[in-house]
């Protein structure tokens, strides 16, 4: 039983910068009881607040939201990157998450060793990770480049290794961020037909994008986040509707920026 | 689509709760460690690509290693041997020794410094167990140690002095390093990745730690009560020994074992009670 749930969620970002991150400080912040409150004030940027979800078999989430509503740290959460400090998530089921166009991956490694690396990361034996190789071989379409050391790649080349490697291992739930987007046409086909077949297979996906038309296409639900809160949750095109007549209410030029 | 079906595990469920108890913490730290043993085969494999990047399109390769310590044993021993007036023959296994097995020690607390934050690309995109980072810098310094050993065992054909049966003693000590190596990473690492400061003050102290602790000059050289004291107090002393002596055909002392084991009690303590308390905050820290 495949299943995704996140109740009453929140998750804090520490932020260190220059002095608060500095021993010194600490210590002499400790030391004088003054500065002690001071020092307290950690700067925290609350990332997600208080968001539920239940996701089951076959649903395909789109998270839509302007840069900073928390997208990117949900789907970090989904995934077990990051603990929340209040609520639960619980997960069941192998988890793929294409958060960053690297993966992970070490650069200065080749593709074929970073696609060994995560065939071991996944618990697969040598055999079945000369299969992975060969497959994300013919669908990546790298020829000779995934012997070299994948910072002679392009970006877009990235995007095909990490697209394949992390769909060729098969998840039942895919948490994606909208960079895998940047692949040109003819592998946006390969990528749509391939991601197709996954979620045919009664998995569950989570989508997040600013492309209103890649939501619709691809979701059957959607949840508008904004400052860490879910926002709106419901079907593709209610939700988008009710976001453009939000838009349009707050500025009618923007439909057709993000039409 | 042909797709690779992982190996059949047993069902992935991934449970992430706040407000967790202190034994709960403890329990998921041990988790994380159960996790990583299960990946040892990931944890050798990165390991050995540290080394192999290090290296790449270079002649000898990992070879550089042995031969920058072969040269530095010999222009030290040379120099040292003149300068504490000491025979060649007695000084040189011992210099050799003590530089291969410091080297490996200063290392392993320097890369444990920037275990989890080296990581960072790999922490920050998918969840994996933290020790894994930790097993990964062991494994890199255990391999490195065995290129060294080649100058090791190149000094004792030269001057044809063997310990003896004597270093299957130095297996049990070697064993406790690794386990302490590990320790020292899941401290350091975590203190590191939180104060950004604390690399360059763990730097210094080895550095100290170098001269204070006889790995150039030999331990007789500190005499009376109060010399052997401040050795058996010396935690770098005490653990390089527990390996070093079996390596020279000597046998270790109850009381540096004693010591040996006891700091190294105390640096596991510290170690586990730090990692199950900031395991969860580790990714928002790198």
């Amino acid at each position: 039983m495949t299943r995704v749930i996140a109740d009453g969620v929140h998750v804090d970002f520490p932020i260190y910068h220059g002095n608060s991150r500095s021993l010194k400080r600490t210590v002499f912040a400790a030391a004088s009881g003054r500065l002690q409150a001071d020092a307290r004030q950690r700067i925290v940027v609350h990332a997600l607040r208080d968001v539920s979800l239940s996701l089951g078999s076959g649903d395909r989430l789109g998270l839509i939201g302007a840069n900073g509503a928390g997208k990117t740290t949900l789907l970090r959460t989904l995934a077990g990157i990051y603990e929340p400090v209040q609520g639960r998530v619980e997960v069941e089921g192998r988890i793929g998450a294409l958060l960053d166009p690297n993966l992970g991956m070490n650069p200065e490694l080749t593709g074929r060793e970073n696609i060994a690396l995560r065939g071991l990361y996944n618990g697969l034996a040598r055999p079945a990770i000369a299969r992975l190789e060969e497959d994300v071989h013919d669908f990546a379409e790298l020829g000779e480049f995934l012997d070299l050391p994948m910072r002679f790649y392009s970006s877009g080349m990235i995007v095909r290794l990490g697209f394949a490697l992390a769909t060729a291992i098969r998840p039942e739930v895919l948490l994606m961020d909208e960079w895998f987007l940047a692949g040109d046409a003819a592998f946006m086909d390969k990528a749509t037909a391939r991601l197709e077949a996954m979620v045919r297979e009664a998995e569950i996906l989570v989508l997040s994008t600013h492309s209103l038309a890649v939501v619709t296409q691809w979701c059957t639900r959607v949840v508008r986040m904004d400052q860490g809160r879910v926002i709106d949750d419901g079907l593709p095109q209610e939700v988008v509707d009710r976001y453009l007549g939000v838009e349009q209410a707050a500025d009618p030029a923007a439909t057709v920026a993000v039409g | 689509m042909s797709a690779v079906q992982s190996r059949a595990q047993p069902a992935h469920l991934l449970l992430l709760q706040s407000g967790l108890t202190v034994g709960a913490r403890q329990h998921l730290a041990l988790a994380d460690c159960r996790d990583a043993v299960v990946m040892w085969r990931l944890a050798l494999i990165l390991g050995w690509f540290d080394i192999r990047l290090r290296y790449r399109g270079s002649l000898l390769g990992p070879f550089w290693l042995t031969l920058s310590t072969a040269v530095m044993v010999a222009a030290l021993g040379i120099l040292y041997s003149k300068l504490f007036r000491m025979e060649l023959h007695d000084y040189l296994p011992y210099l050799a020794l003590s530089l291969v097995l410091w080297g490996f020690l200063s290392t392993l607390v320097s890369d444990a410094c920037g275990c989890f934050t080296g990581a960072e690309g790999m922490i920050r995109s998918m969840r994996m167990p933290h020790s894994l980072h930790a097993v990964r810098v062991v494994v890199r310094n255990l391999l490195i140690l065995a290129h060294n050993v080649v100058v090791i065992i190149a000094v004792y054909a030269w001057f044809d002095v063997w310990p003896g049966s004597v270093f299957l003693l130095a297996l049990p000590a070697l064993l406790l390093w690794t386990v302490d190596g590990l320790a020292v990473c899941l401290l350091l690492g975590p203190v590191c990745a939180r104060f950004r400061d604390i690399p360059p003050i763990v730097a210094s102290v080895m550095q100290i730690a170098f001269f204070v602790s006889p790995i150039i000059w030999k331990p007789d050289l500190l005499q009376g009560k109060a010399g052997a004291l401040m050795l058996l107090l010396n935690p770098f002393y005490t653990l390089l020994e527990i390996v070093r002596a079996p390596l020279l055909g000597a046998v270790p002392s109850g009381p540096i074992w004693a010591s040996a084991l006891g700091y190294s009690l105390a640096l596991w303590v510290g170690a586990w009670l730090l990692f199950a308390r900031v395991r969860g905050r580790l990714a928002f820290w790198v």
